[in-house]
Parts: structure tokens; sequence; C-alpha cells
């Protein structure tokens, strides 16, 4: 099968939808891979990088779009490169099937069958593929280093011969994948970070990552079953925004990431908030294409504001990084999709099914829901005791246990004393007390050597040798029986008692420091 | 020939049993241990010289060839035993240390010790109880430990299935024996001269059926238990074997190594978390997937060995948690080879070892330091898990259940409570199986669940050996 990968025409696109390493896996998993002449350029992938790991050049979109059986993309076709597909064309690329019912349209009148690496469902099992956590987590770390680059501080605290440095301070709004890799981006470069979200299940996640969970004091758990987060009752929203007010006075650096699927970003940090904010102060907003979280965010551009704060609404998206992260992710579907050898769209699929947005000329969208966040076994109650009492009840008990099991013991030794002769007294007392002394000795062996113990304590046992010792006789016609029985036990224990010496010296000189 | 008197002889016992109790106190440290083994051959050598240079002892000539044949024998069989096989040949010493109990038993009934004639003819009938009860027991035990012994030898060799075997009625059909060993044993005792034979061997037989059944019963991840519990009984037959011919040292070193066998049991069912009864009374593991209430969540995911390998190159600590699946597929070698090639990367490797790891307590280690990793890198569960939280990757070899996050935060999981290694507590887990079968327990292991955890599908030995290749590529 052969797989094509075009040149992206959108200007601002620099990424490529394979690079020389997933171009040899692709071939790992049976397929032929053509890329267009120059496609990985902008990412700093060059032809002879492609050739040399395998990939046949071609020179025009044409070509790609019409020998190719299927085509990775990155993002979605504009309509003129819609007209050069073929029909039954698999096509992987970003589609935003939502905003994007005409493009639907046209693909499904080419019978083109469409996968919207942005619409695979977010479950366990599709992590792999999931090109919204890859490229989110891309996101959250550029969003740290342009904010720092536009910064025009440290992060760090630092105390030098110069003076004292106050570390930065840094708020992430919402924990998602890119937030996340904001925290940990930020966090690493030494600032104080804060973040806020409205699912309170993250804030383990956020104090993991080295920030401190800012929350409101109303109770009201954002999560849904989709696993982005809902939107809030006008109560919280307003709580929300005092926070945000008071915050953004204090804070250098504010990095906003809430998205909501299919509708434009919620606009989180407001003009006024802007308006408190100090000089030189920074706001990156990763949501700028679905219409910016920050009200005066600009989509595609960075500026300055009146007083002082530089609002960020482009960012780099390392494409060659980018580009790794989106081919690996495309080579998961593809495995999970058959390979070369036994591909099949499977439309009973869960993650097929649902990112499939146009199959055999019919639009496949929206798709059935499909709930992914765990469901939380409750903790069982426990209930809790002072362990200070429950300490003082076991010793009591204990003591108590001990005192009636020492007598019991005592009586039964006073009554055997009653009735066995002097002799078996003498033997019992040496059979109690060694037991204790084995007790004492064995607790302290160590855990290391407990193979070669049994094997010593087999050789010991073999002392049952002495039984056989004494019981053969030299005269046969009168104890033939006797002694072949002794004889017999001689020869076994003795087994044992060779044996198991020499097997435990052989395991012993193994162990070595 | 030389005799020496009774009061020597006596000294000399004395003596040995000494070095014993000194050669099990040795094993408490690896730098002691040899020390220990040299005090047990000193003390053994003591013991049966002093015992054959004592007065009233005959045929030598049976006693001499007997010692010989067997010393070549153990010789042999000592040095050719595979590390792997240990547990085989642990229960198996056993099984002779039983058999040899019985033997003494018989010889003891055919030719009773002589009694003092000074004492009233009450007293020497009273003694002469009590040594018929002393035969009695001690065959019992002997009886059961050797048939015992050879079950568990047959299941750790693999003739014998070791899934349990159940059959319902089973506790009752025990009972029913042991009240008929009794009442035989009344009868025994009753009986004039050697009379009573036919008791003894009907007894004979009942117990060693227990010691079939009782082992029969057990299986698979609770062999531990069952072979330190052996090894417990193999010493309180000789303890018994010392009552019925009035030898203390008997008894002494039967003591001694029925405390320790006793000792290893107890471990073992801490670390299981279960109660020594309910192992003894077998069963587990055949009540299988009962408790697996909570469904499993997320996706098992796998990785192939050249990922398994572009994991190590970059972790900085590794933990290594091997189990019985090492054991079979004798991928100790290789994994020191791997390990070394770690360390010299500067890598921190270390490994874990849960106490009921394999089918023999201290299995693990010994296997290790047969491929001659190092004893100090070589952990036990405490002292490793609270460093696993800062631990890159954990490597689990073969082992399920004691890698199992079920047993701290699943009440309805059959193994809630057991003690385990916390491997998903570490940046990534990678489980080398050979399938995604559940472990012993039969219990589903949440852990391969986890989005940290990934499979490494194959043979152990196979496996890090094509990993190593890649390590060192």
């Amino acid at each position: 099968m052969k797989v094509g990968i075009p040149s992206e025409i959108f200007p601002n696109e620099l990424r490529v939808a394979a690079t020389p390493k997933t171009v040899k896996r692709l071939q790992k998993q049976g397929f032929e891979v053509y890329i267009q002449h120059n496609a990985g350029i902008k990412a700093n992938f060059s032809d002879k990088a492609f050739e040399e790991a395998g990939a046949k050049i071609v020179a025009t979109a044409a070509d790609i779009y019409g020998n190719s059986d299927i085509v990775l993309k990155v993002k979605e076709p504009a309509m003129e490169e819609v007209d050069l597909m073929k029909e039954g064309l698999v096509m992987l690329s970003y589609l935003w099937p939502a905003q994007n019912q005409p493009l639907l349209q046209k693909l499904a009148d080419k019978k083109v069958n469409a996968i919207a690496m942005d619409a695979i469902p977010r479950i366990s099992r599709a992590q792999k593929m999931d090109v919204l956590s890859s490229m989110a987590n891309i996101a959250g770390y550029r969003a740290v280093i342009e904010g720092a680059f536009h910064f025009g501080r440290f992060l760090n605290g630092q105390i030098t011969a110069a003076g004292k440095v106050e570390p930065a301070k840094v708020l992430v709004i919402g924990a998602g994948v890119a937030g996340l890799a904001a925290i940990g981006a930020a966090n690493s470069l030494g600032a104080i970070v804060r973040a806020f979200d409205t699912r309170k299940e993250v804030a383990e996640q956020i104090e993991s990552m080295g920030a401190e969970f800012l929350t409101v004091e109303i109770n009201e758990d954002g999560a849904t079953a989709s696993g982005y987060s809902k939107e809030m009752s006008p109560e919280f929203i307003a709580a929300e925004m005092a926070l945000f007010k008071a915050q953004a006075a204090e804070v250098d650096i504010i990095i906003t990431t809430a998205q909501i699927p299919g509708r434009p970003a919620p606009k989180l940090v407001l003009a006024d908030h802007v308006a408190v904010m100090k000089p030189g102060s920074v706001i990156v907003d990763l949501a700028a294409s679905s219409g910016g979280n920050c009200e005066l965010t600009q989509n595609g551009e960075v500026y300055t504001t009146d007083n002082g704060v530089t609002i960020i609404g482009k960012l780099n998206q390392l494409p060659s990084q980018a580009s790794q992260l989106y081919g690996n992710n495309l080579c998961h579907l593809l495995d999970d999709m058959g390979k070369a050898e036994k591909w099949k769209i499977d439309m009973e699929d869960a993650v097929v099914s649902r990112a499939m947005v146009t199959y055999n000329g019919k639009i496949n969208w929206p798709p059935a829901p499909l709930p992914v966040s765990p469901a939380k076994p409750k903790a069982a109650e426990i209930a809790v005791e002072d362990p200070k009492v429950v300490a003082a009840r076991k010793n009591k008990k204990e003591a108590t246990s001990m005192f009636i099991k020492l007598g019991v013991i005592g009586v039964l030794l006073f009554a055997m004393g009653q009735f066995a002769p002097g002799e078996f007294m003498q033997h019992f007392t040496v059979f109690v007390l060694a037991v204790f002394i084995g007790w004492q000795v064995i607790w302290n062996v160590s855990h290391s050597l407990h193979t070669p113990l049994m094997a010593v304590t087999n050789a010991i046992s073999g002392i049952i040798i002495v039984g056989g010792l004494l019981q053969t006789k030299d005269d046969l016609s009168n104890s033939l029986v006797m002694t072949i029985l002794a004889s017999a036990a001689i020869l076994v224990a003795s087994i044992n008692i060779v044996g198991g010496f020499v097997v435990t010296h052989r395991m012993l000189k193994m162990f070595k420091k | 020939m030389i005799f020496i008197e009774k009061e020597i002889q006596t000294a000399a016992y004395l003596f040995a049993s000494i070095l014993f109790i000194l050669s099990l106190g040795g094993l408490s440290s690896q730098e002691s241990a040899k020390r220990g083994v040299f005090y047990g051959i000193t003390g053994m050598a003591i013991a049966v010289l002093a015992t054959i240079l004592g007065k009233g002892v005959e045929g030598h000539v049976y006693i001499i060839g007997a010692i010989a044949v067997a010393a070549i024998i153990g010789t042999l069989l000592a040095r050719k035993v595979e590390m792997t096989s240990m547990p085989q040949l642990v229960a198996i010493l056993h099984s002779f240390v039983g058999l040899a109990a019985v033997l003494v038993g018989y010889g003891s009934y055919l030719a009773p010790p002589e009694v003092n004639s000074n004492i009233t003819e009450a007293a020497k009938h009273t003694g002469h109880i009590i040594h018929l009860v002393e035969v009695f027991i001690g065959i019992f035990i002997g009886a059961i430990t050797f048939t015992g012994s050879i079950v568990a030898w047959g299941k750790l060799e693999g003739k014998i299935m070791s899934k349990p075997l159940l059959y319902p009625g089973r506790h009752a059909v025990n009972i029913i024996l042991v009240i008929a060993v009794i009442v035989l044993g009344v009868l025994f005792a009753k009986a004039e001269g050697t009379d009573g034979m036919m008791y003894l061997y009907i007894m004979t037989a009942i117990a060693a059926f227990i010691g079939v059944m009782l082992v029969m019963a057990i299986g698979g991840a609770d062999m531990p238990v069952v072979v330190s519990m052996l090894n417990s009984y193999s010493g309180w037959a000789a303890s018994a074997a010392g009552f019925m011919l009035g030898n203390d040292l008997l008894i002494v070193t039967g003591a001694l190594v029925g405390s320790s066998g006793a000792i290893l049991s107890i471990i073992m069912c801490e670390a299981m978390n279960r109660s020594f009864f309910s192992v003894i009374l077998g069963g587990f593991g055949a009540v299988t997937s009962s408790g697996t209430a909570a469904a499993m969540e997320g996706e098992v995911t796998a990785l192939n060995h050249e990922e398994v390998a572009d994991l190590l190159k970059e972790a900085k600590s590794v933990v290594i948690v091997p189990g019985y699946g090492m054991a079979v597929a004798k991928a100790q070698y290789p994994i020191y080879d791997m390990v070394q090639t770690l360390q010299k990367a500067g890598k921190k490797v270390r490994f874990a070892i849960h106490p009921v790891a394999g089918r023999l307590p201290g299995h693990m280690n010994v296997l290790l330091a047969e491929a001659n990793v190092p004893y100090d890198i070589v952990l036990e569960m405490d002292e490793i898990n609270e460093d696993l939280p800062e631990t890159d990757v954990v490597m689990v070899i073969g082992a399920n259940d004691v890698v199992n996050p079920g047993a701290q935060d699943d009440p309805s999981s059959p193994i809630y409570g057991m003690p385990v290694i916390e491997a998903w507590k570490a940046e990534k887990v990678i489980i080398m199986k050979r399938s995604m079968s559940v472990g012993y327990a039969g219990v589903e292991n949440p852990l391969f669940y986890k989005p940290n955890a990934e499979m490494l599908y194959g043979d152990a030995k196979d496996s890090v050996e094509k990993i190593l290749g890649f390590l060192k590529a």
C-alpha cells in the first residue's frame, strides 16, 4: 500500500506529517512511502534525509493525492486540495469537523474516507494517537518559553553579587495536557507557579507538577464524561473572575489554555484584569485560534497594551518536534488499523468509528458520546480511632492472652510431672529449651539466606543417623530385619548430611559482595 | 576398637549441640555463614564419631558401608543440582529424614532400649507405654514427612500437577483418619511384645496417605510454605526419634530444625497475609476470580525489546523485581549481564525480592548469587519500597502477585492486605511475562492496566538477551 505525504500549503503551517524516523516506521509496517518535494523543509527535514530513510520523493501534490492509498497530512485540506484527491482515498489530518461542515460535505462527495485526528476519542487505548495531547504538550512548553522571552526578568529567584532577584510568578489557567506541560516547564525554570482548573480531580496532578492549586469557595465540579470541562454556573464564574482579578495584580505571566471543543474559548481574562496587571507582565493565550481566553487577544499577533502588558496570540509550533510527535501519533493509528498487511477500516472499532468523519460518501459526524473519565470507586469509610487508645487496648489484650497461655502451659506441665517418669521429664526439659533457643536463633537469620538455612537444617536433621547407628547389630541371625532397617536409615540420613552440607557450602560460596 | 565412656559421649553430644546452634546462628549474615557451615560439619562429625565409638554399638561394617555409599550419592546430588532445582533437592532431602525416622521407629519398636532394673514394676510399665507412644508419634510424623515431601518434590519437578487437588469432604476424611490413628495408637500401646506391629503398619499407611493428601491440596506459590512446613516436620520427626531412643542430641537438633521450619512457614505466611492454617488446609487459588469485583480500567500496552532498551538507556535508576518466571527461564545470567551493562553506563541498578518470590524461601537470592550478583544490591521488599517513587524504571521479570496493587487498594481482592512491592510508584514499569494470564492467586493484576506500565511478552531469558543486544549496540 502507498502512503503519501504532501507539503502543507497553509503559509503558517510549518509541520509535516512524517519525519525520517516515522518514514522508517511506516516501512516497517509494510507501507511504501511517497513524499512531496520539500514537504519537510520548514520543519528542518530535507528531501535527502527522507530519501535516506527510504521514502520516494515526488514532485507535485497531484502525484500524492492521485496515486496514494493513504494520505498523511497535518492541517485540514483546502478545497483545491480536495479536488486533487482520488475516490476511496483514506486521509488523516486535523479536520475540526464541528467547524468545517462544507469541507466535510466536499470530502464526502469525493468519497474520500477522512479521519479527523482531532476527533480521536480521548480514551486510554487511544492515548498514543491523541494528537491534541501530543501537540498540547508542545504548546504548553512553548508558552512558557515565549512568555519568558517577552518577560523582561529572570523566572527563577537568585541572590547574586549584584543583588537579590525575586522569582517570577506564573499563573496557568486550565490544567489539561498543555496546562500541565506549562506548569512543568515554568516550575523547572524556577518560577512560582499557580494553576486554576474547574475540575477538582486535577488538583493532585497540578500539585504533582509543582504548582499550587487555586480554587474558589463554591463547590461545583467541572468534570464531564468527555474529559473536558463544562461551562460553570454564573455564581461560580463570578467567584472565578474575582479570583483571576486578584491574581492578575500579583502574577507576572498568565498562561491560558481553556478550550471547549466545537465552541469559542471561554473569556477568562477580561480587559479590567489586564488593566490591573503590572507593566512588563505577559499573557500567553493558547486558545487564541478559537477566539482566545483573554478579551484582548489578537489571533496570530503579539502586541503590548497601553499599560505595558504583552499579549501573545501566536506560538512557534516547534515544527521539528511537533512533526515527530504528530507522525508518531499517525503511525500508532495505522498500527491499530492493521498496518499494510491486514489493513481494515473497522467501523465497529471505538476509535476509528469516531474519528472517521466521512466514510463511503457519507458524513459521520457528530459521533455517539463515549465516557472516559475514570469513575472513582468511593473509598471505604474507615472509623478512625485514637492510636493511643488502640495501642493501650492491644497491650492489655496481649497481656491477658499471655497470662492465660502461661497458665495453661503451667497446668499442663504440672500434670505431666505427675505421671511421666523422671527420665522423660529430663528429655522434655531439653526439648523445650532447644525449641526456645532455635526460635531465638532463627529469627536472626537473614532473609536472603533462607535457602541455605533450609539446606543446612536438612543436613543437621540427618543427625537421625544416630538412631540407626545405635540399632545395627553384628549378629545377623537374630536381628537381620533390625540391621537392614538401621542400615537403610543410616544410608538415607547420611545422604542428607553429606548432600546438605555440600550444597550449603556451594550456595554460600556464590554469595559475593 | 577403642570405646569411649557414656559420660564422654554425653559431653561430645553437648559440644555437637552447641556447634549446631552456632551453625544456625552463623546464617544471620553472609560473612559469618561460611563459618556456620564449618561448625555444622564439625558438630556432625563429632556426634557421629562419638556414637560409633560408644559402648554397645555393633555392626561397624554395615555402618561404614552405608555411610560410604551415602557420601558418594550425597556429594553427587549436591554437586549436580542446578540452583533453579534447589526446591526439589530440599524437598527430597526432607523425605529422607522422614524415611529415616520411620525406619528408626520400627527398629526401636523391635528392640526397645534397656530399662533401669532398679525401678518399680509400675514405673517400668509407664516407661514402656511412653516409649510406645514415642515410637508411634515418631513414625506418624516421619511417614507424613516422607510421603508429603515426595509429593512436594513431584510438584516442584513438574511430575505432579501443581494445581491443588481438592475433593469434597476432604476435611471430614482427614478428621476420620486422625481419629483412626488415635484409636490405633491406643490399641498399639496395649499390645504385648511386638504384637502391635499390625497396628503400626496400618497407622504408617494412613500417615503416608495423609502426607500425600496434605501436599496434594496445596500448590503453586504456596509451595514455599509447604517446603518450610515439611522442613519443620522433618525436625520434629528427628526429635521424636530422640525421645524414643532417649538421646538428647537428637532431641535438641530436631527441635532446632523444627522451630527453624516453623519460623520460615510463619514468615512466608505473613508475606502472603494468610494464616498458617488456611495454607495447610489448602485450596487457595482453586477458588479463582471470585473476588474480581473491581473491573479493570485502562488499557494494556506492550513494547518491543528495542523500546525497552531505550527506556533503560534513559533511566538513571532501575529496580528489577524477579519472580518464579526468572527461575523457570533461568534468566539470572543474562539479567546480571544486563545489570552490569547498565551499571557501566552509570545507572543505579538494584534488585527487589519479595519474601515469597520463587518456590523456596530465599530462592531468588540464591539464583542471583549463582549469577554472581553481589548481595549488597539485592534488597528486601521493605528496604526498597520507599525508594520506588524515585525510581525511573522497574522491571518485573516473571513475577505477578507480588507486585499487585490490588493487595493495597482493592478490599475485594483475594490477596488484599498482602504486603507487595509497590512497583507502580515508579516512573515506568516494564512487566516481562509470557502472556496475559493471571498469577498463581488467580487474581487479575491492575498493574498491567496502569498508564505507566508496559508489557514485554516472551520468555524472560530470551527477552533479556535481546534487550542486552540493543543496549550494547
